[in-house]
């Protein structure tokens, strides 16, 4: 019996101290907001940060978007030549890159490379005292350096999310017209009839600015508020990592029920 | 253990603190600890680890709020200042934290003009002389375009040093500043401590457990015990009292009125593992 108490208390805990941190995370959310002016009227401190996390990750990005613009043109084609389409090759590959895999598959590999950067960052700022200097030396560390490195990753985000679906395309043109020899005029006109600019860039663009909040904000957060030792840094890292990837994931789910319910009925 | 009477108000103190209590969680740092700070002078607060030696800092510069208690700071009370008027007093203090928390991506220059980059509107021609000077203070002047992790400990506290009393400050912290440093650079940075209060006229709180490198410097010497100001004496004093727990502290003794073992049941029933002395889970 006593067991049964203990792991309802248990249960009870963690949920209290999950909603607890989420609390904490909003109240840190607005901190932000309320200083998100400083990067932008010192703009060096966000051109800094748009370069660290968004101009180094253009290489992984254009990288990845080729590759999966070439899986895609090679799997698109073995199911569109059963029904005799192949020629909407381009249409196929267009909407999956800039619906869905552009905005997500960015998050997920810009939670990775640049998130899990800025967390171990602010966490070691946070571990040798820099952050409590700053704080000390009457310059508030939220617009100083968590503000810039937030709107970097908001920024940086739908600009890498275009660059991806833009070498996807190109992956695919390369495999699709000139590997397998599709009609290269089809190709592009079909994609041109089938991509919708509102519905499908606007809103793939919506994704990827949504992402770039939540991988900003968990990013910061969890540098933070990352104990000051070498296993809380790295476990906040970790956490970076995961939680922005469940986050874009299930955010992904949302956005896209939300965007294109009324499409089919 | 006896304790002081009560610190007395003083006209000339830059630092008053009244009865205040701290606790971290459930845990009392601090019970009801008052103190007086007097201008121009270098006080050295001593005690063990967990005596509230860098709690009583972080309370000063209202990083941190007490659970009751009074801390006023030339005539403003720290605690119930909101965050402009706590910036604006934070202005005039400088703080030296243990390892210096020099910003690692800025360069030695770049870091002591931090504070007049954020805080004055000067040109970048004076703020090159300012830092020049501040850094030809510490001995450091030709250091000037290395990076933080190319000093050695020593350096990197004198670059924190001319950081901290870039803007002039009324009141400089130091948290530790001997810590990992050799006997030559404990040596320098005692003296810089001393002669930056006496030159520039300001008034310096020394938090150590380093009792060498701060009877050299200080005017006057605290040990803190049990959350309160437990001795108030003088150096002189400190090399000659006969008082248990400032000896243990002064001589370096293991045991004393300062436990050795941290408290823990019986050796004996431990290892025979009787009752509930045999758990070793908290």
């Amino acid at each position: 019996m006593s067991s049964v108490i203990e792991m309802i208390e248990g249960l009870g805990r963690s949920v209290l101290s999950a909603l607890a941190r989420l609390g904490l995370a909003g109240r840190f959310f607005l901190a932000i907001m309320m200083v998100i002016g400083v990067p932008l009227r010192r703009f060096s401190l966000l051109v800094r940060e748009l370069y660290f996390s968004g101009v180094r990750s253009i290489l992984i990005i254009v990288v990845s978007g080729m590759f999966v613009g070439m899986v895609l043109a090679i799997q698109g084609y073995e199911v569109l030549q059963r029904f005799g389409s192949s020629e909407t090759l381009g249409v196929l590959v267009a909407l999956s890159l800039v619906r869905e895999l552009g905005p997500v598959v960015t998050a997920l590999l810009f939670a990775g490379r640049a998130g899990s950067a800025v967390t171990a960052e602010i966490g070691l700022m946070q571990a040798t005292d820099q952050i409590a200097a700053m704080d000390m030396m009457a310059v508030n560390p939220i617009a100083r350096i968590i503000s810039p490195r937030f709107l970097a990753s908001v920024v940086s985000m739908p600009l890498l999310a275009c660059m991806f679906s833009a070498a996807g395309v190109f992956g695919a043109y390369l495999v699709g017209v000139k590997l397998i020899g599709i009609d290269d005029g089809s190709f592009w006109s079909q994609m041109q009839a089938g991509v919708d600019f509102r519905l499908d860039i606007v809103n793939g663009l919506i994704k990827s600015l949504v992402f770039g909040v939540a991988v900003g904000l968990i990013a910061v957060f969890e540098g933070y508020y990352a104990p000051p030792t070498a296993e809380g840094v790295s476990s906040a890292t970790t956490r970076t990592v995961v939680t922005s990837s469940l986050a874009v994931l299930m955010l992904d789910f949302v956005l896209t029920v939300w965007m294109f319910r009324g499409l089919n009925g | 253990m006896p304790d002081v009477k009560p610190a007395q108000t003083h006209p000339d103190a830059l630092i008053e603190i009244k009865d205040v209590h701290f606790a971290y969680d459930e845990r009392p740092i601090l019970r009801g600890l008052s103190l007086n700070v007097r201008k121009g002078e270098v006080l050295a607060v001593m005690g063990g680890s967990g005596s509230g030696k860098t709690t009583l800092l972080g309370l000063i510069g209202g990083r941190i709020l007490p659970n009751k208690g009074k801390i006023m700071v030339d005539g403003q009370n720290v605690p119930k200042l909101d965050r402009s008027a706590l910036y604006a007093l934070r202005t005039r203090f400088g703080m030296l934290f243990q390892f210096g928390a020099l910003f690692t991506d800025l360069s030695v220059y770049d870091n002591v003009a931090f504070p007049y980059r954020e805080q004055t509107n000067l040109p970048e021609s004076v703020i090159r002389d300012l830092v020049l000077l501040k850094l030809q203070a510490v001995g450091l002047r030709g250091a000037a375009g290395l990076m933080p992790s190319q000093l050695s400990g020593g350096m990197a506290r004198r670059v924190a040093l001319a950081r901290a009393v870039a803007l002039d400050p009324m009141l400089m912290l130091y948290d530790e500043p001997f810590t990992g440093l050799d006997p030559i650079s404990t040596g320098i940075v005692g003296r810089l401590i001393r002669r930056l209060n006496d030159a520039f006229g300001l008034t310096s709180l020394v938090v150590t457990h380093d009792l060498d490198a701060s009877l050299k410097i200080a005017d006057r010497v605290i040990v803190l015990a049990e959350g309160k100001v437990y001795r108030d004496l003088t150096p002189e004093d400190v090399r000659t009292t006969s008082d248990a727990f400032v000896r243990q502290f002064a001589d370096g003794l293991p045991d004393g009125p300062v436990p050795f073992h941290y408290p823990a049941p019986p050796l004996v029933d431990q290892l025979l593992g009787k009752s509930s002395a045999g758990e070793i889970a908290p």
